[in-house]
């Protein structure tokens, strides 16, 4: 059962700038929709569905209907983190399939940059907070729990790791919006100070400001416009908790959006070309890509070693625009321009040197919270129809 | 090289709530106490009265032994808010004897010498206001 092909990306847009210091949050959003929009060669008043996430200012969507103007018959403000914009792209599709709208607008925009962004968990009366909170554990502390532990089960090294941020630059290299353009090596990723061992500087995203949008669109929508519209093949999505004391951090969430999307999709990981895989730090890609199955579990130190994930000629192609480690990590919630690099693959437009020939079936995945606690997980599988 | 876990961690205080509070009331006394269901037995993590097993709610809290071992560690360079300049410290989860695995500090230890597996029993350490951390130190 499913949905498959009941919805196509139509329009897809990343703002160009890192460091914007003379906007508003509600400008940048409306900024990346009116760029979407217009890729997709739609307006403001075509929207009949917003979909937006903890980083869009006001109550939910409304605050930004009401700053953008939009009529709106559906509003979802799924917060899944970083993955928030690929459960929108799955809830837009079965909003689209019921028959509720036509248009649905997904935007994320942020500017961490401009105060001192906070990288610890706020201490929340949330139930689970007293019991993590006052130990500290930072954001990078918390992934590199997981990595240490999938280390100790699996034998992953600190070089395999950075062999996956070695990828990340080589791509980069080619995007003159890029945070970080020069290509490094995997000395460079291991002799990087060491943030919260066993992960180095290198093992750890950018922080930008900036954002992205996508508009999903009916078929019958989709074949009224000039541009090429991507299909959504699959959409899977789950979260992952610490299971009441049993958690297990050598595997994340994809380990159930990943299997579901490929199955509302009719498809298997062999059948993808590229793949948008969510790297806020090195660890997240090695284990996504292990549950994705991509590779068995274990083996992703083997899978990313030695030039794995470097396009074209990887075992995978990943990230061709530098992904978050490189490139763009909006508002610390990565998953929007994970899907904006598929679209660009599917569609031919990523820049020459990265582009997989002929590609014509895509994967993005995000995840959101923290690998180390709860997380939330989202997979799209897309096709160029 | 050889690198102590900071002298004195910083301890800040929990928010206190009455679904909670028997677990907070125990740490002050140096007991580490654990939500055991009344209807199925199963012993929770983390602290509530509610059981993610079976359902229901109403739990005894029940005197851990106080020992587990080390699931997985973090040796964190540079802390944020109350720990901004606490020094490299440990943050980690242990697995006690009695099955859950909790976040928690490993203290009073060199962190060069620290391994998954090793053994670990509670320490408290008072936040002043009306509770203690648990936080583990190696058996050694």
């Amino acid at each position: 059962m499913g949905i498959s092909g009941a919805a196509f990306i139509a329009g897809a847009y990343e703002h160009p700038l890192r460091v914007i210091p003379d906007k508003s949050v509600a400008q940048v959003h409306a900024e990346v929709a009116a760029g979407a929009l217009a890729d997709a060669g739609l307006s403001f008043s075509d929207v009949d569905g917003y979909f937006c996430a903890g980083d869009a200012p006001g109550m939910g969507g409304i605050g930004m209907a009401d700053y953008m103007g939009l009529k709106l018959k559906h509003t979802d403000s799924t917060e899944t983190g970083g993955s928030s914009y690929l459960v929108h792209v799955g809830h837009a599709m079965e909003a689209i399939h019921a028959g509720k709208i036509k248009v649905a607008l997904v935007t994320l925009a942020g500017l961490p940059r401009q105060a001192s962004a906070n990288l610890q968990m706020g201490v929340t009366d949330t139930p689970e907070g007293g019991f993590e909170n006052v130990f500290g554990p930072t954001i990078h502390g918390m992934y590199a729990l997981a990595a240490k532990r999938h280390m100790h089960e699996y034998g992953t090294t600190s070089e395999q790791l950075a062999w996956i941020r070695v990828a990340a630059s080589t791509h980069a290299q080619y995007n003159p919006n890029a945070m970080f353009q020069n290509v490094v090596t995997v000395e460079d990723v291991i002799n990087s100070p060491m943030v919260s061992d066993p992960l180095h500087r290198l093992d750890c995203c950018v922080i930008s400001d900036g954002g992205g949008a996508v508009v999903i669109v009916s078929p019958d929508v989709a074949k009224g416009l000039e541009r090429h519209s991507i299909k959504v093949l699959g959409h899977g999505e789950a979260p992952k908790h610490s299971d009441n004391g049993k958690i297990d951090l050598t595997y994340t969430g994809a380990a159930w959006s990943g299997p579901a999307a490929f199955d509302e999709a009719k498809l298997t990981p062999k059948d993808i070309q590229y793949a948008s895989i969510y790297d806020s730090f090195t660890i997240t890609v090695l284990e996504q890509i292990e549950d994705l199955g991509f590779c068995e579990k274990g083996k992703g130190g083997e899978f990313v070693a030695d030039g794995g994930l470097i396009s074209p000629t990887g075992r995978l192609p990943f990230n061709t625009d530098g992904g978050g480690l490189t490139n763009n990590h909006p508002v610390n919630r990565g998953g929007m321009t994970k899907i904006l690099e598929a679209v660009r693959q599917l569609r031919g437009e990523a820049h020459p040197a990265v582009q997989v020939p002929n590609c014509e079936l895509a994967l993005a995945h995000g995840t959101g919270g923290s690998i180390g606690t709860r997380m939330g997980s989202a997979t799209l599988v897309l096709g160029r129809d | 090289m050889t690198e102590a876990t900071a002298p004195v961690m910083p301890a800040p205080a929990p928010i206190v709530n009455p679904e909670n509070k028997p677990f907070w009331d125990a740490t002050v006394e140096g007991r580490l106490v654990l939500p055991k269901c009344q209807n199925c037995g199963s012993i929770n993590w983390y602290p509530r009265v509610f059981c993610p097993e079976c359902g229901k709610f109403g739990v005894d809290w029940i005197d851990a032994a106080g020992t587990g071992t080390i699931y997985t560690f973090a040796i964190t360079r540079r802390g944020m808010g109350a720990y901004g300049k606490a020094g490299p410290y440990v943050l980690a989860y242990v697995e006690l004897d009695e099955g859950p695995r909790i976040m928690t500090n490993i203290v009073d230890c060199d962190v060069d010498s620290i391994n998954i597996g090793d053994k670990v029993r509670v320490v408290f350490h008072d936040t002043g206001s009306g509770s203690a951390l648990p936080r583990f130190t190696p058996v050694s």
